[in-house]
């Protein structure tokens, strides 16, 4: 693709007019409504059959429809994961799925098997149809095989870089959609069935058990019968582990928009609405700012900060930007899910100018003289210091421990219904 | 009864006569860089090789080209696939599609054996590839028999199963021995695939060890235990799958010797009388298990296991 497709000089000043969407996860209804508020130019979802997250909530085809309607008001696409591994058993019922999916308004779905693409070009031609990263597509002239079946898009494999994703674009006329953040597969996805081997679920159909974050033994056959194996580790150092932090490619954003992607992807349709809001709504900031004027861009400090803030885990480049090392991988203790010094804790329902009174639904506990932050699309936030904490009737309350109870604090900025407010625990133990 | 194919993964060229004679109809060979997880590295002079040894005894050779490729690997594939053609390979076995494509190009005669391991799942699948141009789709190692049979039902390509040996159940491209030497700040010298590989992940809570290494294609983990279906094989020949496979990796020259013959045995005695193969099938389950390495079990695979998800 030529550069000036990706970049045209607007009053003088440089603009990228190829902006890529900005793709957000959704496990139900409540976070499809978030992502799109917060910025997302598509979600995908999950529906109850044919998809890889067979615990999460999934959507029903009339909660699909309804997240639709919701969407199109912000001109925002949904996309359906159906990228199992089919086996012969799941081939009945995928028709009628397919042609619910589509009625439902869907723009698209996200594909593995060669089946489910097939059946939906045959039973549900208005949906586009996207290569998975279950096919773990590493190269251009693969890439081009399946321009040339007719996909409209392919998502390339966790493990391509920059420049094998630059000449993809460059030799093939099709949308490429990447990975910009989440957690990832440490295996080539589609080649890994350590779930299969170890509990009997099929990693490929959805029952990942996540084998491959537990912790393993290194050993070494002697050969000798009379010898004992011989450990690779020694008593203080951790187990052999394969969870590789997770990717955070926001540094890369700039790169990434260069070379015209045309969909940059965040993981995790089991996430929060915590995680969604402030994920999105920090890769919205940095895509806009960068297209608005990519000539003067740096990145804002702040925007990393804020995305550790809803982090598990340490994050990386992956092999966006090399080939990981042992630093993009994750031992021991660092191994466990990592909590971060924030909680989310409420979520703003309303604002009254007047009184600066804000009604906010309680989603953990926290009480007057913690450390608060808010946060949301309209603005890039503010902390202060929780006061007096009123109940619905306005009575005085200790604290906000009930989950989904509405309460009143006054706020010292402005806030938005859908704003969103989190604790500083950090803070709280100090002052404790 | 139509007799399949007994398919077999050579250690070196010098294995090629010996389990030719062992009873092997066919061969897979190829290098690391172009193949998935080899029971030995086939250079071209060693393909050659192979090529000529078993056509002078009637036999077929399959070339791997079944490795996940990067932008980097895909300028070699023409040439490869060139050379393959030229020395006389009986297929090529595939799982990118970039192969494909090449091959289209520069080949187009030459068979093509679809085979991305795990992801062979469903027989509209395998025909779908079949209609892209391979000849032959090779099963995941995740189904069982009941879905093997049913897929062969409704194929319109060959089929080709794993009956023996071990399998991959994992493959990172992140070099994972490497990064945990140097994580721990030893520099071990990283064994590469061979007869001296020996490495394995213990698992404590299910008392299990999997084989692992690493090679160009990044980290490789294994099964724990090796498929032997010697005394299962009745309903597989029934259902008239073309291709049983022996995979011979971490094995011995030796070993796959005493395995092929018995493999042979079996489905010599299937074919031409069903009673005398119930009559020998423990016999040969037994002569198997008798060299069986004492750290690999054998079991059945997926073939009579439920998966659920």
């Amino acid at each position: 693709m030529a550069l000036e497709q990706i970049s045209r000089v607007i009053d003088g000043k440089r603009k990228i007019v190829k902006k890529p969407e900005l793709l957000a996860p959704a496990g139900n209804l409540e976070k499809l409504k978030i992502a799109v508020r917060y910025g997302a130019d598509a979600v995908f979802i999950g529906g109850k059959d044919f998809g890889l997250r067979s615990n999460a909530d999934n959507f029903s085809i009339e909660e699909m429809a309804e997240g639709v309607e919701f969407a199109k008001s912000f001109n925002a696409r949904i996309y359906v994961t159906t990228n199992i591994y089919a086996h012969n058993e799941n081939m009945s019922g995928l028709e009628e799925y397919l042609e619910g999916i589509q009625g439902a308004g869907v723009s698209g779905i996200i594909v593995a098997d060669p089946l489910i693409i097939e059946t939906c070009k045959r039973v549900a031609p208005k949906l586009e149809v996207h290569l998975s990263t279950q096919q773990s597509l590493s190269n251009w002239k693969a890439v081009q095989f399946w321009k040339e079946e007719g996909l409209e898009r392919v998502v390339t494999a966790r493990e391509t870089g920059h420049e094998e994703v630059k000449k993809m674009k460059e030799k093939v006329d099709i949308e490429i959609e990447a990975f910009i953040h989440g957690a990832m597969c440490i295996s080539y996805s589609g080649r890994c069935t350590l779930s299969n081997h170890m509990t009997a679920r099929d990693s490929n159909r959805g029952g990942c058990c996540q084998s491959c974050r537990w912790n393993y033994d290194l050993m070494m056959d002697t050969g000798n019968q009379q010898q004992e194996d011989q450990a690779m580790f020694t008593d203080d150092s951790s187990p052999f582990a394969m969870s590789p932090k997770d990717l955070n490619l926001i540094m890369s954003i700039p790169k990434m928009c260069d070379i015209g992607i045309d969909s940059l992807k965040i993981e995790g349709r089991m996430k929060s609405i915590h995680y969604i809001a402030t994920v999105v709504g920090v890769y919205r900031k940095v895509i806009d700012a960068y297209c608005d004027d990519p000539d003067h861009f740096q990145i804002n400090p702040k925007w990393v900060e804020e995305l550790a803030k809803c982090a598990n885990r340490d994050t990386a480049s992956a092999f966006y930007e090399g080939t990981p090392s042992y630093k993009e991988q994750m031992y021991g203790e660092d191994n466990q899910s990592r909590k971060t010094n924030y909680v989310f804790s409420g979520l703003v329902l309303d604002f009254d100018i007047e009184t600066n009174i804000a009604t906010i639904q309680q989603r953990n506990y926290f009480k007057p003289g913690d450390t608060i932050e808010f946060f949301g699309p309209e603005s890039e936030g503010f902390s202060q210091v929780v006061d007096t904490i009123w109940d619905e009737k306005g009575n005085k309350m200790e604290a906000a421990r009930h989950p989904l109870q509405i309460i009143k604090i006054k706020v010292e900025q402005p806030v938005y219904p859908y704003n969103m407010m989190r604790k500083n625990k950090g803070k709280e133990h100090q002052t404790s | 009864m139509m007799k399949p194919e007994l398919l077999v993964t050579p250690t070196s060229v010098n294995d090629i006569s010996v389990l030719a004679d062992a009873g092997a109809d066919a061969f897979l060979v190829g290098e690391e860089f172009f193949g998935l997880r080899l029971a030995g590295e086939f250079n071209r002079n060693d393909v050659k090789k192979a090529i000529e040894i078993a056509h002078q005894k009637g036999k077929k050779v399959y070339v791997a080209m079944n490795a996940i490729f990067h932008n980097d690997k895909v300028d070699f594939l023409a040439d490869y696939i060139d050379f393959v053609n030229r020395v006389g390979a009986d297929a090529i076995v595939f799982g990118d599609p970039a192969v494909l494509m090449t091959a289209r190009e520069v080949a187009p005669d030459i068979k093509l054996h679809w085979n991305t391991e795990t992801t062979a799942t469903n027989w509209y699948t395998c025909n779908y590839w079949g209609r892209k141009g391979a000849s032959r789709a090779v099963l995941a190692r995740e189904l069982n028999l009941d879905s093997v049979v049913e897929i062969k039902d409704h194929a319109e390509v060959e089929i080709e199963v794993q009956v023996h040996g071990m399998t991959c159940m994992f493959q990172s491209k992140r070099m994972l021995l490497g990064n945990y030497y140097r994580y721990q700040g030893t520099t071990m010298e990283i064994q590469r695939q061979g007869q001296e590989e020996n490495l394995y992940l213990y698992d404590q809570e299910r008392d299990n060890s999997y084989p692992v290494f690493e090679d160009e294609n990044g980290t490789h983990i294994m099964s724990p235990n090796d498929i032997c279906m010697i005394d299962e094989l009745d309903e597989l020949v029934e259902a008239g799958i073309e291709s049983i496979k022996i995979d011979g990796i971490l094995k011995s020259s030796q070993y796959l010797q005493v395995v092929t013959k018995a493999y042979r045995k079996a489905i010599d005695a299937l074919v031409e009388d069903e009673d005398t193969y119930f009559d020998i099938r423990e016999e040969l389950y037994q002569s198997v298990a008798d060299i069986q390495p004492k750290n690999r079990p054998l079991d059945t695979g997926f073939f009579f296991k439920e998966t659920v998800y």
